[in-house]
């Protein structure tokens, strides 16, 4: 069974700049996917292109098995929601939302129900009478949702609608949106350039950045397993440390020999490898523990910030080869392991979450 | 190359995939189609006059004397003696010299011109024929081209008028700049528009300078009476001035024995009328200015005089440059002022007149035309790459400046608007008066008569109605018009080229003076072959007229309105399968309501006062009141032009109060959404 969005080569050009490159993807029926990344990496103009706003140069786009690559918005099935939730300023807010139940043939008295249910389904029944400027910036972007999924359509376009809202807002309308999203089934698209809100949401994530799709994947797996350099940057925080692949699985960093992920890569090659802060297991200095023969490393701490619920530690070490590593130290290792600056440390550094990209190249995939 | 030329295609992709095209939706289509419409509107009234006037002002004519034979009979009517060419008449007989064989597109040369012995009760029988392609001649009022001979008889041979042919050449703007009574009035616009500038725009500096940055009481009432002048004709400062400098005025002996009637009075009424205009632009530059810059000055310890100079000054820079392109483009393109207070003085745009409708030379009004068309577009131009750097100075944050009060300042500030409120409120005051009394200056008893305009030349008070009614018109149809117009432009999708070439078009009639339109005007619909001839000599033609000359600045205004309107409605509207209409009637037009009203009082205030564009295009039928101004003041009736002047100030001052409550009550009643 074919996917219920289907992108295939999908280009874009605004004059010599290069949008979107390429850009193949399906979507799922039901499925919440966000375009994540940088500002200018053509996420913004991937929903266009599929909203139908801003055609895209050349490339097919399929919505339940329909081509709709050409068709004028009104031809297509979306719902619609954008940063500035562009709702009708002379219109009470019931008004809004009935805008697009209107001339379709449904009786008043039905309009008037859904518009009810629509308002208790985004928690603002009270707020009917009220122009959007009476509102919140959070009550007017639920709003703003409750007019796109109004008139049940096939696909919900969200162009990044949480970013013009304070930050406590913006985490509760996510889990508002998520939930809502979960109840309806609706198939959902959002765009956004917060990783906090597409790991929080989705269920897959598409890495974009210089027009191409950098790498697909559930939450879990971008953060877990990054496909490029590009994506493990800038998806969380990662350590990056210069080393030369010796032998498959196995490189040299200053004049220890770790073993790590390094799928793909020849021997001899210059890498970079990366591991995230958290994923650095402290041990008492000297210390062997069993089964960790081979990624074990003295260092030395250097300074450590308290950020609330662990602690950021610099760690050197000739072991390190001048490199220097940064490693999230939950509080109780810091009281367990008496760590201060100044202290030494042996460190583990896991097999499997090391993992080694081609140097050089600051988007240079794996495998 | 070939290479090259391989990599520059997208690796791994087919070289076929060609760029999708969008598929019309049914908004799509009828936007454009309302798009084209009114472009169309704007191509039928604008771009097809000026073409026209632009082909008549290269049309030169003559009569071909070559292109013409004739054959006469003898007493019984048998043609014995050959034809005989026209040209070979001439030569010998010198009936016709060379110089009056040019002629213009009306000329007519009687056939008996080159029959010294004619008489219409001989028995002689006469053939014509025309040898040349284009000439041709009347007999009668029947139009005859062709090498088929056309047999009269005397009597109607003396109805036989050639006609000339028309050539395309510079010969007419040869003629023009050859000739120094019409040429000196390209250095007579030029000084006194450039002087009039430079005064305008240092006047309206201060003025501006004291409402925004001093604490004077009564700004509000100062910025009132500043705004005086836009309700009324250009001419009427003129009348004014007549009647306190002119060879009765009340206060001549401050003239020093010059004359009002020209240069002096013609600045000083252009300084009158276009005071508002330089003054609400430099008021806007002025307001934007950074506070943060005073106060970072006033911790420099930089004197006043300093700060005056490398904060104000640069600030309001744009806004400078700006004014006075816009006063300079007034002044050289108005009419009305050097008609009425000009004396022989020549101005460009008087001149137009004066070869139209003084000596009826349409070609020789075109080339003037032409040449007035310089000087504003020049500054039109100009103008309009200011006022884009203005709205970037103005995009960006910056807080408001708060005046503090300084009692001498603000005391200077005081007497130097009051001064120039007594400038503005004298001039239209004395025409009050000079309207109300009798007979100047002898006998001074207040009367009404020069209200009794059916009694005098202009069209009486048919021609106040029918201003009433014109500027209604213009002012309903005018804003549907602009503000589609501006609607279709702005949220159009795609069909860029057809969008820039409707921008240029709306454009267009800035840079356009209203004599040089209603001059064009006459040479396209007053085309017999027109077939929008129909409207010549109606009310509509008038209205179309004014809608076109002020179309920009309508265009303008409900541009920046839909601009700011989020651009995004388009698309949640489309996306909620609703058409472009039902969004346009129920949120863009009720929120866009108080730039609409805003647009249709522009167009009602212009109407009533605009003199230059349609006093080429009124019928006895469709006489207005600001034509009556200049043609009862033409005719020596003055104190009644007055009236009639004030009459326009009057109704358009009403129209204004009306425009302010009408608003108001809209804003209360449809705009709640905007106070929370």
């Amino acid at each position: 069974m074919s996917s219920y969005l289907r992108i295939r080569d999908l280009h874009k050009k605004f004059g010599d700049f290069t949008a979107l490159r390429n850009v193949s993807l399906d979507v799922e029926e039901g499925e919440f996917v966000c375009f994540l990344g940088p500002s200018g990496c053509g996420k913004t103009t991937l929903l266009r292109a599929i909203a139908g706003l801003d055609l895209q140069t050349h490339g097919s786009i399929e919505q339940a098995g329909r081509d709709i690559s050409t068709l004028p918005i009104a031809e297509r099935d979306f719902g619609i929601v954008f940063q500035s939730y562009a709702l009708f300023p002379n219109l009470t807010i019931e008004r809004n939302i009935a805008f697009g139940l209107e001339n379709s043939g449904r009786p008043r008295a039905e309009i008037a129900r859904r518009v009810t249910e629509l308002l208790d389904l985004v928690g603002l029944a009270d707020q009917r009478e009220k122009y959007p400027a009476q509102l919140s910036g959070g009550q007017q972007q639920r709003i703003a949702l409750a007019r796109a999924i109004a008139t049940s359509p096939g696909l919900l376009l969200l162009d990044e609608p949480l970013s013009a809202l304070d930050a406590k807002v913006r985490v509760h309308l996510r889990h508002q949106i998520k939930e809502l999203q979960r109840k309806l089934g609706v198939t959902t698209v959002m765009v956004t350039h917060d990783q906090e809100e597409a790991l929080s949401m989705a269920d897959r994530i598409v890495v974009m950045n210089h027009g191409v799709i950098e790498q697909i994947g559930t939450p879990t797996e971008i953060y877990r397993e990054p496909r490029s350099l590009f994506v493990a940057d800038f998806i969380g925080e990662t350590n990056q440390l210069h080393a030369t692949l010796s032998a498959p699985g196995c490189f040299t960093l200053g004049r220890t020999c770790l073993q790590g992920m390094t799928d793909g890569l020849a021997p001899g090659q210059p890498i970079i490898v990366t591991i995230r802060p958290e994923d650095i297991i402290p041990h008492a200095p000297g210390s062997q523990p069993a089964g960790s023969e081979r990624g074990l490393l003295d260092v030395t701490v250097g300074e450590m910030e308290f950020l609330g619920s662990f602690w950021r530690s610099r760690l050197t070490g000739a072991a390190l080869g001048g490199e220097q590593l940064y490693a999230d130290f939950s509080i109780n290792a810091v009281r367990r392991l008496s760590l201060d600056e100044g202290a030494d440390l042996t460190i583990e550094l896991p097999a499997s979450r090391l993992i080694a990209f081609p140097a050089g190249e600051d988007h240079g995939h794996r495998g | 190359m070939a290479t090259a030329a391989e990599e520059a295609l997208p690796k791994g992709r087919p070289a076929k995939a060609r760029p999708v095209r969008p598929k019309l939706g049914r908004d799509d289509l009828i936007m454009r189609a309302f798009m084209v419409v009114i472009a169309l509107y704007l191509v039928v009234a604008l771009a097809l006059p000026l073409y026209a006037m632009l082909s008549k002002s290269f049309s030169t004519f003559r009569f071909d004397l070559t292109a013409y034979e004739f054959q006469v009979s003898d007493e019984q009517g048998s043609f014995a003696v050959p034809p005989v060419s026209a040209a070979a008449l001439n030569e010998e007989l010198q009936a016709v010299p060379p110089e009056n064989l040019a002629t213009n597109g009306d000329g007519r040369l009687p056939a008996t011109s080159f029959f010294p012995d004619f008489s219409f009760r001989s028995p002689v029988m006469y053939r014509i024929r025309a040898t040349g392609d284009d000439a041709s001649y009347l007999i009668g009022s029947e139009r005859f081209a062709g090498s088929r001979w056309q047999e009269v008889d005397s009597n109607d041979f003396r109805r036989v008028m050639l006609r000339p042919v028309r050539d395309i050449g510079l010969a007419n703007y040869a003629t023009y700049f050859s000739t120094p009574s019409l040429f000196r009035s390209v250095e007579n616009s030029l000084i006194i528009s450039v002087i009039s500038t430079v005064i305008t725009v240092l006047l309206a500096f201060g003025f501006a300078y004291a409402l925004n940055r001093s604490c004077m009481p009564f700004k509000g009432v100062f910025r009132l009476i500043a705004m005086a002048p836009i309700l009324v004709p250009s001419l009427l400062p003129g009348i004014a001035l007549v009647y306190l400098f002119g060879n009765q005025g009340m206060l001549k002996a401050f003239l020093l024995g010059e004359s009002i009637y020209g240069p002096i009075g013609i600045v000083i009424g252009s300084v009158f009328f276009t005071f508002p205009h330089a003054m609400i632009i430099i008021t806007t530059a002025l307001a934007i200015s950074d506070a943060r810059l005073y106060e970072a000055a006033e911790c420099l310890k930089a004197s006043r005089w300093k700060t005056f100079w490398t904060v104000t000054v640069p600030g309001a820079r744009y806004g400078l440059i700006s004014a006075a392109f816009v006063v300079f483009n007034l002044v050289i393109t108005d009419f009305g002022l050097p008609k009425v207070i000009g004396g022989q003085f020549n101005m460009l745009a008087v001149d137009i007149y004066k070869q139209v409708i003084g000596q009826q030379n349409f070609e020789m009004g075109a080339v003037v035309s032409v040449v007035l068309l310089f000087p504003a577009v020049l500054a039109f131009t100009v103008d309009r790459i200011v006022q884009k750097r203005q709205v970037a100075a103005l995009s960006a944050r910056s807080v408001p400046y708060q005046p503090k009060p300084k009692p001498r300042f603000d005391a200077l500030a005081f007497v130097y608007c009051s001064l120039i409120a007594v400038f503005i409120l004298g001039l239209l005051g004395v025409c009050q008066f000079a309207a109300l009394i009798k007979f100047w200056p002898y006998d001074l008893s207040l009367s009404l008569k020069n209200y009794a305009f059916d009694l005098m030349d202009g069209g009486g008070w048919d021609s106040y109605y029918n201003s009433i009614r014109m500027a209604f018109l213009t002012a309903i149809f005018g804003t549907l018009v602009v503000f589609i117009g501006a609607y279709m432009v702005e949220k159009t999708r795609g069909f860029e080229s057809g969008r820039s070439l409707f921008q240029l078009l709306a454009m267009l009639p800035m840079a356009i003076p209203g004599m040089v339109l209603g001059l064009a005007y006459i040479f396209f619909f007053n085309d017999p072959r027109n077939p929008l001839n129909a409207l010549y000599g109606t009310l509509a033609i008038l209205v179309v007229c004014t809608v076109t000359h002020f179309y920009t600045v309508s265009h303008l205004t409900a541009m920046t309105a839909l601009k700011q309107m989020d651009r995004e409605f388009e698309s949640v509207a489309a996306s909620l399968k609703q058409p472009f209409y039902k969004l346009f009637r129920v949120v863009t037009v009720p929120v866009c309501l108080p730039t609409i009203l805003d647009i249709s009082i522009y167009l009602f205030v212009n109407a009533m006062t605009t003199v230059s564009a349609v006093v080429f295009l009124y019928s006895p039928t469709t006489t207005l009141a600001s034509v009556a101004v200049l043609n009862m003041d033409d005719a020596g009736d003055i104190a009644p032009a007055a009236a009639m002047g004030m009459m326009i100030f009057y109704t358009n001052a009403g129209a204004r109060i009306l425009h302010l409550i009408v608003s108001k009550g809209v804003l209360r009643r449809t705009q709640a959404w905007r106070f929370r």
